[in-house]
């Protein structure tokens, strides 16, 4: 074994592009770092910043167009043989064969790794017993939930032992406990091995906990620092922002719109803001600030929204609209029951939503909240109990109550070969809206959602951010009472996220309702009122407040939403 | 409703023609398939390689090879002189035959007490090529012995074959290969696009977006069986033009009765599309589906083999097979000269079996929905 010295990983000016048609795109452009041997670095930027293709780069997957990639001080264009057997990459969706049992796709990947026969049973026993996958032993890979599979995908991956890990987004669709789990097995493993890793990430507080943070944007290395270095350079700058006389929803707007701030987000029962660097609190009235400590999300906010200056602004046309909730169920959902065989994915599911609220379904994979969703967009019959939406029973007069609803799912379904306008068209057309009506809202979707410099280009070929707001609009043609959105921020970075929510906030502030799917438990405290599922059934359901307030204890004076989920969800299993 | 589904036609075109896979699939195959059956894919042979044995060296029996040699179908490509050299060159498929000629062959000939002696040696190795090419030296071999006669004022034999081939004088393969690419690259190309069409939006996930907007079920299943039959016609046309103008084939019969055969032809091919279509998840599926259809269905239409030489249970499933019933269409108004009347015996078990295709297809349809 080749000494382990403290260059584990390093890369010197390396640049990688991909040329696609007349397109180049420069994925990775002059970077150089090397990360702290023993420890966790965290990759993190907005999509498309070249994260992956920089694991890749470093897994020896890819070459470089110029410059060098070392791992152990071995060249990884000359040496790849050898440095093959001491790293580990898990990609964002690890080639599990998915008709093979847990044991047999370890068996498999053991195989692959030239892993002794006679260490086998000890390693699987360790990593199936620290994965808890040892009652699934005999599982297909394909029936796990996302978790398991992630976590399989991490034991076949650690099996050889690996003195550098890298890792692609390894907890995207991943519930709470899943990803806690995740990093028990990844900490265990430093400190049993010494072993070191980098690993990309969406969640800015999976980031926190490492000790290097990489900030990646287009293509570039932006900062590489400690989380605390940059959570410093933000502090006297975060608030938690309260008004007695305006909602929180109405308060956030009227923040992000200040000159003064950076970010503006509602944060459980205040709003979290950023104030501009060198900005001060005086010119604005009538509102308390109270200093908090900043968190990592802020600085990448701070950080990202100064190199994109105009990415998010609000509208003002609708901003103005006034929230007037009327108290008036629009979907009720009475002991709903789904069968799928002899499996039962809803449970006697019952629940309301008023007009103009923003409704949360959240859950793990599997947890029954896309089979729900389904159901109540009229995709899928239930077996048993009432559904209905807008005052109408969806199994009598489904195709009236689809034309007052809006759709949007975590693909983004779109017709990739036709252009912006022919998308905005045809679903127009689909809802019924015909000449002068048609092309006014057509005209609309694209100066509202800025879409008017695409407006000829394949929605195939835009850009992610982009995409998700065409399917938005498309959802949005024909001016629906209720919008469902299924997980539509998943795989988005925290900048889109945000632009995102404000449109959503905006829609719902005009009284259309909102009913949206999504594993971040952090996406909770965008909702007026949600229900957290667990197997088909409701584990708690209320306001963001009022479910956080349920895990409060002497020595959690401010739970997360996340420490709620867990809290519940354990609390539920002793029982 | 009928701007509902004008919407759907107008997506669903710009969808194939955009892509530019689908574009491709629409127009490169066919044209190739067209080109490769109609030039390539014939029974008729030309140039057939022989070698020549002649023990006698005078005027008769050259005169005998003679026809041989100048007809278009053999070539000599060998001339044998020693009697070892015939194994060998039928053995390493230098030659398709050996045509020996007796050493008393003028003699024998000229005296006519005992018949002339002409050997044939044919590589049997595949026997259809092997008896179409003694086909044609039996043919040319019986001239020789009429002319013969006549010339030197023999007896006749009393009957004489006269054939004629009716429909298709020259007996040229192509007559009976191209009209039969009309059904089998509109069968194809109508199956593959339909196949894929409900395939593709599953993959993309626009299917669960077109089944949340008003638009019923119907509707969407109109939208794409048109598409289809469209394209489907179009196709047809297109090669019904290469046929008559390109290989100038004789179009003898009714373009109504052909066309109202391809609409049902492609009426119900395009029901059997849609079936797959709605139980397929991926392209994937959908391609091998159809492929999976398309090879049974050509190899029972009658369209390089006879359905007559087939058993008879396979005979009896034959029935089910659209292809079939459009080839005799296709073949009749092409060389036969039929119309309507003489069709109706095919027209209706297509209608039939489109009604039921599409029927399953919608039903299919509505189950797989969840």
């Amino acid at each position: 074994m080749p000494p382990v010295n403290d260059k584990t990983l390093t890369l010197h000016s390396v640049s990688k592009s991909f040329v696609s048609g007349r397109a180049i795109t420069h994925a990775v452009k002059n970077v150089t770092f090397s990360i702290k041997p023993g420890h966790i670095t965290a990759l993190v930027g907005p999509d498309g910043a070249g994260k992956t293709t920089l694991l890749r780069l470093a897994a020896g997957l890819l070459l470089p167009d110029s410059g060098t990639v070392s791992v152990f001080s071995l060249d990884s264009d000359k040496q790849s043989e050898q440095i093959r057997h001491l790293i580990g990459y898990m990609p964002q969706r690890f080639g599990l064969y998915e008709d093979l049992s847990v044991i047999e796709n370890l068996n498999l990947y053991a195989d692959l790794h030239q892993l002794a026969e006679k260490d086998r049973q000890q390693r699987f026993i360790q990593l199936t017993k620290m994965s808890g996958l040892s009652p699934f032993n005999n599982r297909l890979a394909g029936q796990l939930s996302g978790g398991m599979k992630q976590k399989l995908g991490l034991a076949c991956t650690l099996l050889s032992q690996p003195r550098l890990l890298l890792l692609d987004e390894p907890s995207v669709g991943v519930d709470p406990l899943s990803r806690r789990e995740l990093w028990r097995i990844i900490e265990q493993q430093m400190e049993q091995n010494g072993m070191t890793v980098l690993m990309s990430t969406a969640y800015m507080d999976e980031a926190e906990r490492c000790s290097e943070v990489i900030l990646m944007d287009a293509g570039e290395c932006l900062q590489k620092n400690t989380p605390d270095f940059f959570k410093h350079k933000m502090l006297g700058l975060c608030f938690a922002a309260r008004a007695d006389k305006q909602s929180n929803r109405q308060l956030q707007l009227y923040l992000s719109q200040q000159d003064e701030f950076i970010d503006a987000i509602i944060q459980g029962d205040d709003v979290h803001v950023v104030m501009q660097q060198g900005a001060t609190l005086e010119n604005i009235a009538g509102i308390q600030f109270e200093s908090i400590e900043p968190r990592l999300e802020d600085a990448f906010i701070a950080l990202l929204k100064s190199r994109y200056k105009s990415a998010v602004q609000a509208p003002a046309a609708l901003a103005q609209a006034g929230a007037s909730i009327v108290t008036e169920d629009i979907i009720q959902v009475d002991r709903v029951d789904r069968w799928f065989g002899q499996f039962q994915a809803v449970k006697a599911l019952s629940f309301t939503v008023k007009r103009g609220e923003i409704f949360g379904l959240l859950g793990a994979n599997g947890a029954g909240k896309t089979t729900t969703f389904r159901m109540l967009c009229g995709l899928l019959p239930v077996s048993n109990g009432q559904l209905s939406v807008a005052g109408i029973d969806l199994r009598t007069a489904a195709a009236k109550a689809r034309a007052r609803i809006g759709y949007m799912s975590q693909k983004f379904s779109l017709y990739s070969h036709l252009s912006v306008r022919q998308n905005l068209v045809f679903f127009s057309s689909a809802y019924g809206l015909r000449n002068s009506r048609q092309q006014q809202r057509v005209k609309w979707a694209l100066q509202f959602y800025e879409l008017e410099p695409y407006s000829d280009t394949n929605s195939g070929d835009l850009p992610l951010g982009y995409k998700q707001r065409l399917a938005m609009a498309c959802a949005l043609m024909h001016e629906p009472e209720i919008l469902f959105l299924d997980e539509p921020t998943s795989g988005v970075d925290p900048l889109a996220r945000r632009e995102f929510w404000m449109r959503t906030n905006q829609l719902a502030a005009t009284g259309v309702t909102v009913l949206v799917t999504t594993h971040f438990m952090e996406e909770a405290e965008y909702c007026d009122r949600l229900i957290i599922m667990v197997e088909g059934d409701i584990l708690t359901m209320g306001t963001p407040a009022e479910i956080k307030r349920q895990a409060q204890s002497e020595n959690r004076q401010e739970p997360t939403m996340e420490d709620a989920f867990i809290h519940l969800v354990t609390q539920q299993a002793q029982q | 409703m009928l701007a509902n589904i004008y919407a759907l036609l107008i997506k669903e075109f710009l969808a194939l023609i955009k892509d530019k896979k689908s574009r491709f699939v629409l127009i490169v195959p066919p044209i190739f398939q067209l080109f490769i059956f109609g030039y390539a894919a014939t029974y008729d042979l030309n140039d057939i390689p022989i070698a020549i044995y002649n023990e006698d060296a005078n005027i008769e029996s050259r005169d005998f090879i003679s026809r041989f040699t100048a007809s278009s179908a053999f070539t000599e490509v060998l001339r044998i002189t020693r009697h070892q050299q015939i194994a060998k060159a039928l053995d390493e498929k230098k030659v398709l035959a050996v045509l020996h000629i007796d050493q008393h062959f003028s003699r024998d000939l000229l005296t006519a007490h005992q018949p002339a002696k002409v050997q044939i040696l044919v590589d049997g190795r595949n026997s259809n090529t092997a008896l179409i090419a003694l086909n044609y030296m039996q043919t040319i071999l019986a001239d020789f012995n009429l002319d013969w006669a006549k010339q030197h004022h023999l007896r006749q034999l009393p009957a004489q074959l006269q054939v004629r081939a009716w429909f298709n004088p020259n007996l040229s393969s192509r007559w009976f290969i191209v009209p039969g690419i009309v059904g089998l690259l509109t069968l194809v190309v109508t199956v593959i696009v339909t196949a894929l069409s409900i395939a593709r939006e599953r993959e993309q996930g626009t299917f669960d977006q077109l089944l949340v907007t008003p638009l019923t079920p119907f509707q969407i299943l109109l939208g794409k069986a048109i598409p289809g039959l469209i394209i489907g016609v179009v196709e047809a046309s297109f090669i019904i033009l290469m046929a008559v103008f390109w290989f100038e084939i004789p179009l003898l019969g009714s373009l109504v009765a052909l066309y109202i055969g391809i609409f049902l032809f492609v009426f119900s091919v395009i029901g059997i599309g849609l079936m797959i279509s709605s139980l397929c998840v991926t392209q994937q599926q959908g391609l091998l589906g159809g492929f999976l259809f398309i090879v049974p269905a050509v190899i029972l239409s009658g369209y390089a083999t006879p359905i007559a030489n087939m058993p008879v249970w396979v005979q009896n499933f034959t029935l089910l097979n659209p292809l079939r019933y459009f080839l005799v269409i296709v073949r009749g108004v092409f060389l036969e000269g039929f119309s309507t009347q003489h069709l109706f015996g095919q027209y209706w078990p297509l209608a039939i079996i489109g009604v039921i295709t599409l029927g399953c297809a919608g039903w299919m349809f509505r189950r797989r929905m969840f």
